[in-house]
């Protein structure tokens, strides 16, 4: 590699450490994400005059693909509704990770070209030198020690360990986040592909293994294609059994270990910058996810084995009781005559986008002297901090936002919870039934405040599929609608007053 | 071209110890943008993927290392979009309410 391409592919990297470390800061955050690209740029330009890359018809496929390619990201990620942008994540997220593991292909496909040469020209010489026949001289060869031809001779052992290590990672984050994404976005609803699910994951994921140690031995294509189809079936298998409550630490974990795997690619392509930048990514992402696990007071191994909310709860064992229900109207005069009321969104706001209509209401209470705050369990939503970006949206300010810790023993002293669209943060189960699927999770605990009020589109359970005891209890009054619609009519009950 | 094996442990080593650090000290706030931007980070595969469909030979080889680039385009652009859509939040108009938060 010349001077230039190294010292850009440097500079890169130190953008790209800088502007994550920026991104960690609200002053910084908007400053971090374009430090990173213009790290990006400066890579991306210097690559075409990259030694290795050479060929008319190259240069032309590598525009084309950039240009196609980038244009419709450009145009889908300008394109989607913040509430949509978990599932944008896991598909770019998943893209990469395609990428890492095509580039393992076409390393592979290299090698697998240029392995007969290596060995035929030696017993070719030999042959002609000693006067052997040439599957005479080619035995005499690896007699020597010669190693037979395979993807470890003709890329070297540790390239090609990394390789397959990367490609493996790769495609199972490929077509995980696929179906991460598929799953968000309201595209696939099946917890199950074929009976015993964990059983035959466990198959699946044995035989991605074993076709990825063939590989290393092999000089046949079929076995190379073999091992990439098993990693993309394990990547499919492995996300469908977990439920939707579980999805952004998942999505967290292919990120990461798409990261992993483009830091494992680097080292195949003597890459530094692509070595550095996934391998922050893939330390980074790790961290994140087991702060997401933790919070939900889970281990990794539990979300990604258990295939919790896969499972349609019986409802025999239902609440008792019914829920009883007010009109938005009432609610307003409720929340107007309260002195503390603290709110607690969900999902659900988010999907009516009722952030800015919720906003505007808690600013007529605040003139009217009622105290508020908002609560925000750590996986409210479908990613961490998710209902935090929508409420600064809204322009609410920081210090109105506190998080599950500091503010649970607070419900006891409030007045009204309005619970907008979350279910099982809020959902007592986790605490009192240990049968219950999401038993173990802290819950925000809303069940204490004097009055609860649960807005709510429809009677159904929650994203996890369990029941909520909470929508039954003496406390609670839902109000059932739209989250936007219900919120301007109290605000238009507030403003009555 | 190629790094040797040793210097790579310390780079990898070194690197990790680096996101570890980067991401230790996040508010909650942060964090899917974060995510979301260490998503584009990753988005550097473009690079390699460049590389290979610049030294492919045969059309095999072509074809596998135009899917490269083009998903991997696809990651670099798609995630820059969504991160600076996210961080549009933190506009400047709220850096008196930031104080609070510090």
């Amino acid at each position: 590699m010349n001077f230039i391409v190294q010292t850009s592919y440097l500079l890169a990297a130190v953008l790209f450490i800088l502007g994550l470390k920026a991104m960690s800061s609200p002053k910084t955050a908007r400053r971090g994400i374009v430090w990173a690209g213009v790290g990006m740029v400066l890579a991306t330009l210097v690559t075409f005059v990259h030694p290795a890359v050479h060929g008319v018809t190259n240069y032309t496929l590598i525009i084309i693909a950039i240009a196609v390619s980038g244009v419709l990201a450009w145009w889908s990620g300008r394109r989607v509704a913040m509430t949509g942008m978990p599932q944008m994540v896991a598909l770019y997220n998943g893209m990469g990770g395609g990428a890492a593991a095509a580039i393992a292909a076409v390393e592979m496909l290299r090698a697998l070209r240029t392995l007969p040469e290596d060995l035929q020209t030696q017993a070719q010489a030999l042959a002609e030198s000693a006067g052997l026949s040439l599957a005479a001289a080619e035995a005499a060869l690896l007699a020597e020690g010669a190693e037979p031809a395979s993807i470890a001779t003709a890329l070297g052992g540790d390239v090609a360990i990394l390789g397959i290590l990367g490609a493996l990672i790769g495609t199972v984050a490929f077509s995980g986040s696929l179906v991460a994404w598929a799953k968000l976005d309201g595209r696939m609803q099946r917890n199950r592909l074929v009976p015993g699910q964990q059983f035959v994951n466990v198959a699946v994921f044995a035989l991605a293994v074993l076709f990825g140690v063939m590989t290393y031995f092999t000089d046949s294509l079929a076995v190379v294609v073999a091992f990439f189809a098993f990693g993309l079936l394990f990547g499919v298998f492995m996300a469908v059994p977990i439920g939707g409550a579980d999805m952004p630490v998942v999505i967290s974990l292919f990120n990461a270990l798409t990261g992993l795997a483009v830091g494992f690619e680097g080292y195949v392509l003597g890459n530094p910058a692509m070595i550095i930048a996934g391998t922050v990514v893939g330390a980074a992402g790790t961290l994140l996810t087991q702060l997401m696990a933790k919070a939900m007071n889970r281990s990794l191994a539990n979300v990604l084995f258990s295939g919790f909310g896969a499972a349609p709860q019986s409802s025999a064992e239902g609440p008792e009781g019914e829920m009883k229900d007010v009109s938005p109207e009432d609610a307003g005069y409720m929340l107007a005559y309260a002195e503390r009321v603290v709110i607690v969104p969900g999902y659900g706001m988010a999907v009516a986008q009722a952030q800015h209509k919720i906003w505007e209401l808690v600013e007529l209470l605040q003139d009217k002297g009622v105290e508020v705050k908002f609560a925000i369990h750590p996986v409210a939503g479908r990613m961490p901090g998710h209902m935090n970006v929508l409420l600064a949206e809204a322009g609410v300010p920081y210090d109105m936002i506190f998080d599950m810790e500091d503010i649970n023993e607070e419900f006891a002293t409030t007045d009204v919870a309005v619970v907008i669209g979350a279910n099982d943060v809020v959902n007592p189960a986790a605490e009192e039934e240990p049968d219950s699927p999401i038993y173990g999770m802290p819950i925000l605990k809303v069940k204490d405040a004097e009055n609860v009020l649960v807005i709510k589109r429809g009677r159904g359970a929650g994203f996890s599929g369990v029941e909520n005891k909470l929508f039954f209890a003496d406390n609670t009054r839902m109000v059932f609608g739209d989250g936007q619609k219900v919120a301007a009519g109290m605000v238009q009950a507030v403003k009555n007053l | 071209m190629a790094i040797e094996g040793f210097v790579a442990l310390y780079i990898f080593m070194l690197a990790a110890f680096t996101g570890f650090e980067v991401i230790s000290r996040v508010p909650v706030i942060l964090h899917t943008p974060l995510m979301s931007g260490s998503n584009f980070v990753h988005g550097i595969v473009v690079v390699g993927a460049m590389v290979v469909l610049g030294h492919a030979e045969t059309a095999a080889e072509q074809v596998v290392g135009f899917i490269a680039v083009v998903l991997a385009a696809g990651n670099a652009v798609g995630g820059y979009v969504v991160t600076e859509r996210m961080l549009e939040m933190f506009k400047s108009k709220d850096e008196k309410k930031k104080g609070a938060q510090e």
